[in-house]
């Protein structure tokens, strides 16, 4: 996964709190394997009509080009499914902007690339106002935290682990391994000591 | 002296391996329970060549496409090839897998608990947000992504960043009628679905400590629907009670040892939560949703509010609510015609669930089809034993096996597009049933009360003369 820290690219207002994962997508998608593309599937029964067919009234559908969506409060809430990020990133998003994310979407996000930026709810209004007549371009850096929209700036939230892994790329399976022996040492610890926590039956 | 400490505090500080300059703690995970849908976790794994580090640790359960007619004949293609996917993934990695016709199958959530894999004082994950049921027992339990899958089944830790603790405090003892659903959905409806974000949720009180282990599960199940990563429940008597004999639970010497440990798995009483809420359990009636989030919820008494008199902040939700749901500002919920019910899911699927709605259906014909999908095989043959199905059957209603089922849909058990389901399930999120489907989520017995009479129903008055 390539790191980085700056973005410039169209930003959409999605002016809808609590879009959960499973708005993000639905549930019946989530057998297909990753390397076929969960762009999509992003949002699907609200883009797309019971025939399968794009809503020309829905503004994901009027300006598929962006790449940062402006939203509510809550977003990601519900199911831990990944795929609601890949569908994300598959269809070319780089940064979701919101009041507040779900734990576990905010995780999974940052583990994909995808920037999970929390602003607080009045500048969230101020940029969903700037976006009303359509996409304008937002310049993100996570190094500084800060988002701008012409001549609105707008400080973030980003915990500064998952910063670093943004700006890095890394995976964590990698980082662990090179601790190996500490976990070695702990499982050994925890077999002695609490014996208990292995399953008995197995 | 040491300062005190909360219960979130001593499971933290068993499972941490080393503390980053960062703040993140890299954590052991004692149980990994895997589903189906972990196949993207298995795909990253397999792509860097990686074995699962401790199969001893690692748990296979097929639950979320598990059919729950029918089971020797899989029709759809799409759901035969994940579930054979977990079967190859298992057998692959040496896995235990609690296959369709195992008589341990069930929910992955009720059955960890059930074979006594959950314990206190473990760190269990699973791919899939419910996970916080295990935190009934004591455990540090949370729900992953499936990076994060990928990572536990690789080097069994997971990085975490320890939650700010708070608590939910209920004291007093809840009404006839009123369950562990209902405070659940309560705290969340005054708090919000993301009224503890960021948080551990430990419940406490005289309320919770007189919840069974069914109870508690139902509780701490629900906590993600409030925001909460993790729920937990200091461990006690219940709680040993409920896992002694359990197949995977310590045996003799061990056991002694373990309950011992445990008992020390509560906060102390001096301990600071970040954030500390009260209920009164007198206050809490039964309650169902009118909308699509588990924060639109009221007591079966009340009106569905008008969304010009709701926080601005919540009104265009409640009128896109009300719209997707068909239902009018002002009108009561009770008497809303329902066109179906649903029995079962990791919340709501348990022997006490069950028994519950049996209270109420015993004798009576529910006016509206439905299926009941126990919890587990386990919770089936008892069900069975004790004449559940019976009840249910005589009343019409369709007894089948288990799985995740109309909870999530995935198995094809769908609610249809435009229909009303009275659900004990989880979510009443857009379309989580099914395309277009309109979910009330409730308890087991408010669910049999609305199949009885076919609309939304207070249980209490039918229960009159009845056990609950």
């Amino acid at each position: 996964m390539a790191g980085w820290n700056t973005h410039e690219g169209p930003a959409l207002c999605l002016p809808l709190a609590n879009v959960d994962t499973d708005q993000l997508i639905p549930a019946r998608f989530m057998s297909v394997p990753r390397a076929q593309g969960y762009g999509d599937y992003l949002l699907h029964d609200m883009r797309r009509d019971d025939t399968g067919g794009l809503r020309a009234d829905f503004p994901l559908n009027q300006h598929p080009e962006v790449s940062i969506l402006v939203t509510r409060r809550n977003f990601g809430s519900g199911s831990s499914r990944e795929a609601a990020v890949y569908a994300l990133v598959d269809a070319g998003i780089r940064a979701v902007i919101a009041p507040s994310f779900g734990d576990i979407f905010a995780s999974n996000a940052v583990n994909n690339g995808l920037l999970p930026a929390r602003v607080e709810p009045e500048a969230c209004a101020k940029l969903e106002q700037a976006l009303t007549t359509g996409p304008r371009p937002i310049r993100i850096d996570i190094d500084t935290r800060t988002l701008r929209l012409g001549d609105l700036t707008v400080p973030f939230t980003l915990d500064d682990s998952w910063a670093t892994k943004l700006i890095n790329g890394w995976d964590d399976i990698d980082l662990t391994r090179a601790h190996g022996d500490a976990i070695t040492a702990f499982r050994d610890t925890r077999l002695r000591t609490a014996p208990w926590a292995w399953p008995a039956a197995h | 002296m040491t300062a005190p400490r909360t219960l979130l505090d001593k499971l933290w500080a068993a499972h941490e391996i080393l503390r980053r300059e960062d703040g993140v703690s890299l954590l052991w995970v004692d149980r990994h329970l895997v589903h189906e849908g972990s196949h993207h976790g298995f795909a990253k794994l397999a792509a860097r060549g990686l074995k699962v580090a401790e199969p001893d640790l690692t748990f296979a359960v097929v639950d979320h496409y598990a059919p729950t007619r029918d089971r020797a004949h899989i029709t759809d293609p799409q759901i035969a090839r994940m579930i054979d996917t977990l079967r190859t993934n298992a057998k692959a990695q040496g896995l235990r897998i609690y296959d369709l016709t195992d008589p341990e199958q069930g929910i992955v959530h009720v059955i960890g608990p059930e074979q006594g894999l959950t314990l206190p004082g473990l760190l269990v994950n699973c791919g899939d947000s419910h996970t916080s049921t295990h935190g009934a027992f004591g455990a540090l339990a949370f729900g992953i992504g499936a990076t994060e899958v990928a990572h536990v089944l690789a080097t069994q830790t997971v990085w975490q960043r320890k939650p700010r603790a708070m608590r939910i405090t209920v004291e007093g003892t809840l009404a006839p009628g009123v369950s562990a659903k209902d405070i659940a959905l309560g705290w969340i409806a005054a708090l919000g679905t993301d009224g503890a974000q960021g948080h551990a949720v430990e419940y406490a009180g005289s309320a919770i400590r007189g919840l069974s282990m069914e109870g508690r599960m139902t509780l701490c199940n629900l906590s993600i629907e409030g925001g909460a990563r993790f729920g937990m429940i200091a461990p006690d008597q219940t709680t040993f009670e409920y896992l002694e004999n359990r197949p995977n639970a310590p045996k003799g010497a061990a056991w002694e040892q373990a309950c011992a440990d445990w008992a020390a798995l509560t906060s102390d009483p001096d301990a600071t939560f970040e954030r500390e809420v009260k209920f009164d359990a007198r206050d809490i009636a039964p309650t169902v949703t009118w909308g699509t989030s588990p924060e639109q919820a009221l007591p079966i008494t009340a009106r569905i509010p008008d969304p010009d008199t709701v926080t601005p902040a919540k009104a265009d939700a409640a009128r896109a609510a009300l719209d997707y749901m068909g239902l009018t500002a002002g009108q009561a919920l009770e008497g809303t015609p329902i066109d179906q019910v649903f029995i079962g899911s990791c919340t709501n699927g348990r022997i006490e669930d069950l028994r519950a709605a049996a209270a109420v259906l015993k004798g009576r014909k529910a006016r509206v089809p439905g299926l009941i999908s126990p919890g587990s095989a386990q919770v089936k043959a008892q069900a069975e034993a004790e004449g559940l199905d019976q009840i249910f059957t005589q009343a019409g209603l369709e007894w089948a096996a288990s799985g995740c089922s109309m909870c999530v849909g995935m198995n094809g058990d769908l609610v249809g597009e435009g229909m009303r389901c009275a659900s004990s399930t989880n979510r009443n999120f857009r379309g989580r049933q099914g395309r277009g489907a309109r979910t009330h989520l409730m308890s087991p017995a408010m669910v049999a009360a609305a199949a009885v009479t076919g609309a939304l129903t207070d249980v209490r008055p039918l229960m009159n003369g009845r056990a609950a």
